[in-house]
């Protein structure tokens, strides 16, 4: 059975929506605590949202020196998949895992609300079982979402399309009105060999139809039929 | 010997600081339609065991570079006192 790892942090709070949603689609999913160094035969990392360490200095800037990340690191280092949700996404560009960086909303306000997203790459670990340009609606729930990277990344994340989802209107057509700053509208990235995935929306929270939504399920599902070696990379 | 050092994190120049922007509009409709440029950054105090203010400086560039401020979206700079 394909086993996920949820890492807790101190002020983790996505944890167990996270949980459920790894087994509801058919993985023994479990807890690993930020002080392990044991991921416990992982076959798949995910970070979870939240507020690890109280967003102190900046949002994932003390949480990317627990000692379980370096096992993550190092784990993704061989190829092992991992999702950070929000959080995790901060943990993620903070640990140097994806590039750019995820400041303070560009209206200065903590933005909740369902969002429309452009799934705009299908070849990562936790896409796959979307097709290209699908649209998904999802909660963002975030202070810090704006993502910035210098011009060069930026073009490089296009070019070799690594930018997982964009942003959109709910009904799917382009934003009119920037939910956080973010450049390029972009909601999430993958790193160069797509087993590594960050984005600020939460698809935990939009994986059970009780929720009249279940768009976030194949973030959970795309891991489970996922081959490393993927075609066309 | 114990050197104070004063570190300030700022966001970099070319990137939009909203906090600084908002502070920026309310100081101009208090009347203070003179002010340009405003940035929000934060001040970090620390004190240091180190054989020279060199050293301190050094040191403390690690830290910077590590962990006080994140390389791609801010700038800082450091006053060692004695």
């Amino acid at each position: 059975m394909h086993r996920i790892a949820v890492v807790r942090f101190p002020g983790s709070n996505c944890d167990a929506d996270t949980l459920t949603g790894a087994r509801r689609a058919g993985a023994e999913a479990y807890y690993v605590w930020h002080r392990d160094t044991d991921l416990q035969h992982a076959d798949t990392v995910m970070l979870p949202g939240g507020f690890s360490y109280g967003d102190y200095l900046r949002s994932g800037a003390i949480a990317r020196f627990s000692p379980v990340m370096t096992a993550v690191q190092r784990f993704a280092q061989a190829g092992g998949p991992v999702l950070g949700i929000c959080n995790g996404f901060q943990i993620l560009c903070e640990a140097g895992m994806l590039p750019g960086a995820l400041i303070q909303n560009s209206r200065l306000s903590f933005v909740s609300r369902p969002v429309g997203l452009r799934l705009e790459q299908t070849d990562t670990a936790f896409t796959g079982a979307y097709t290209k340009g699908q649209l998904l609606r999802m909660p963002v729930a975030h202070g810090d979402g704006q993502y910035v990277a210098d011009a060069a990344t930026l073009a490089e994340l296009e070019a070799t399309g690594r930018v997982v989802v964009r942003y959109t209107e709910l009904d799917g057509s382009a934003l009119r009105t920037t939910i956080n700053g973010s450049q390029h509208d972009i909601a999430g990235i993958a790193n160069v060999t797509g087993n590594v995935v960050g984005l600020m929306p939460h698809p935990d929270r939009a994986a059970d139809p009780l929720l009249g939504n279940s768009d976030g399920m194949g973030f959970f599902t795309s891991v489970l039929a996922w081959a490393p070696a993927g075609v066309g990379r | 010997m114990t050197y104070k050092v004063q570190v300030r994190v700022v966001p970099r120049g070319g990137l939009l600081d909203p906090q600084g922007k908002a502070v920026e509009h309310a100081l101009s409709a208090l009347g203070f339609r003179e002010v340009s440029g405003v940035r929000i950054g934060r001040a970090i105090e620390l004190a240091i065991e180190a054989s020279s203010a060199d050293e301190a400086r050094t040191r403390t560039r690690a830290m910077c570079d590590k962990l006080l401020a994140n390389p791609v979206t801010e700038d800082y700079t450091i006053e060692v006192e004695n």
